[in-house]
């Protein structure tokens, strides 16, 4: 097979089929980062540039639970996922709700200043070496004939469906999810019927940082942790964003597993350095021929 | 119930109102006239606390509210049903109702709906439909229904018959009419002149940002200046 000049190895169904299986597994990851970063789009109307230093502090967070106290890092969810909301929920009502004065120019500005801000904390307080979790069960897993999984893989995959299904329940049947939904689309209705909107924005920065203090559990048995290493993912969770539509659940879901199987043929095909420029092909075909997205509206909701 | 006392509003450098007094009895309809950009919205907005009154004072119960956030003073029970509706489109009718109790008489929610579904039985009919697909006439019940589910204690009405069809601008002040006779306080702010006057018990004129005219509705509908301003009689 040949691609612009490049001659491409030919595998057996086998062998592709088992990439593309094990891209639904890193893809179930992306669609977690990109769904936190989906859902503050949908409600704040902002790109929170913070994304990825949060999931970065997230998986610290793992790691010194593991580490210091010897908490699985699945287990630590019970503890990062509530840090993770209380965190992000302090950080919009008190820091960039308050700096912002109401201005998206300046939120964004004001996310990527807290990300250099997170990042270099870390970088002088945990130094730029990597560190591992070691799990005695991330070697196990099952045969899917095509391709072994591990559990960790497993894992990232059964947590992503069901947190996402479970904050799809939490949008559609409490008070809080439907006043999360109504001032996505008009603030000012809102606040007339006593909506709190400084209030919902600050849970629904909340809620997304809760949700990648969980892809952080998720991603820790398997991913070192370094100061840069939010910055990889939230790269690949702007593209799945931008490719399932800007505010879209279904859309983050969806576009997640397929820049994750994109990712895995692409380094099939071309190797690993070349294979990870066709995520970002991806991005700029989105870009110029459906800007809005598999499952965008032109003014996206949640 | 209601009392504006020498309120003065605006937008940053921007003045609009320059020293309103108002007030609205326990089970009044008071109308609120005027033309486009006499400053009536801004009146209500500063009510409901969107903005803060730059000097007056809003007293309810004779407690001054102004400067309030927007909830506290839905929880006193001051609802405002705005200009535009502001329903919220992506969600379902059901979906806008209960959230019109988010902040106030949550409790008693199942049977306010009910209640609100007898007023407005074609809100029934299209419970599960997506809010933004109704025709502007649904959607101006849905504004009302919304704000009935928070069981006000004083309902604000901006321009509630604007891009009605007559005969459901006609419905529309009969629901008025019924609302109060359930004793509701309504303070209903409108271009709808003879209507308004028809159903109100007092009302005032409202220019620039100052009140010009006041009285009962009965002598300003026979108000020979008012006649000519706005009526071209």
């Amino acid at each position: 097979m040949e691609f612009f000049g490049l001659t491409l190895p030919s595998y057996g169904w086998e062998t592709v089929l088992g990439s593309a299986v094990s891209g639904v597994f890193l893809g179930a990851i992306y669609a977690l980062v990109a769904l936190g970063l989906t859902l503050i789009y949908g409600v704040l109307h902002i790109i929170n540039f913070a994304h990825g230093a949060l999931l970065m502090l997230g998986m610290y967070g793992v790691f010194f639970l593991w580490k210091l106290a010897g908490i699985d890092p699945y287990l630590a969810m019970l503890i990062v996922v509530p840090g993770g909301f209380a965190l992000g929920y302090l950080l919009q009502r008190f820091v960039i709700g308050k700096a912002s004065h109401g201005r998206d120019e300046i939120i964004l500005l004001v996310t990527l200043g807290l990300s250099i801000v997170i990042e270099n904390g870390a970088l002088f307080f945990f130094s730029a070496t990597e560190r591992s979790v070691l799990v005695p069960y991330d070697l196990d897993g099952i045969d899917l004939g095509v391709t072994y999984a591990v559990w960790p893989e497993i894992a990232a995959l059964a947590g992503s469906l069901a947190i996402t299904g479970a904050l799809w329940l939490f949008m559609m049947r409490t008070d809080t999810g439907r006043a999360i939904r109504a001032v996505a689309r008009e603030r000012r209705g809102a606040q007339l019927v006593g909506i709190n909107v400084d209030h919902i924005f600050a849970v629904t920065f909340g809620l997304g940082t809760a949700i990648v203090a969980a892809a952080a559990s998720l991603l820790a048995p398997t991913y070192p942790v370094h100061p840069q290493i939010g910055n990889l993912f939230v790269l690949i969770a702007f593209t799945v964003v931008v490719l399932g539509g800007m505010g879209s659940f279904v859309g983050a879901l969806v576009g997640g597993f397929l820049i994750g199987i994109t990712e895995q043929l692409g380094r099939l095909y071309m190797g690993e350095s070349l294979g990870v420029i066709t995520v970002s092909v991806i991005f700029i075909l989105v870009l110029l021929l459906r800007p809005t997205g598999l499952f965008g509206q032109r003014s996206g909701q949640g | 119930m209601l009392e504006l006392r020498e309120l003065h509003a605006g937008y940053g450098q921007m003045k609009v109102l320059h020293g309103v007094s108002l007030h609205v009895g326990e089970g009044e309809i008071v109308a609120l006239l005027g033309s486009n950009g006499a400053g009536k919205s801004t009146l209500n907005n500063n009510i409901s606390g969107i903005f803060r009154p730059t000097a007056g004072e809003i007293l309810f119960d004779g407690a001054d509210i102004a400067g309030l956030p927007p909830q506290a003073v839905v929880e006193l029970g001051i609802v405002q049903v705005p200009e535009g509706r502001r329903i919220f489109p992506n969600l379902n009718v059901r979906e806008n109702l209960e959230l019109g109790s988010y902040r106030r008489a949550r409790s008693r929610r199942g049977a306010n709906l009910d209640h609100v579904l007898t007023v407005f039985p074609r809100l029934g009919e299209r419970i599960d439909q997506i809010a933004g697909t109704l025709s502007g006439g649904e959607q101006q019940m849905l504004a009302i229904g919304r704000a009935m589910m928070a069981e006000p204690r004083l309902l604000i009405l901006d321009e509630p018959s604007l891009g009605l069809s007559p005969l459901m601008v006609e419905e529309m002040f009969e629901l008025i009419c019924r609302l109060n006779r359930e004793g509701l306080a309504i303070f209903l702010v409108e271009q709808n002149v003879v209507q308004s006057l028809e159903i109100a018990d007092r009302a005032y004129v409202m220019e620039n940002g100052l009140v010009t005219l006041d009285g009962p509705a009965s002598a300003l509908l026979a108000d020979p200046e008012l006649k000519k301003s706005y009526l071209g009689l």
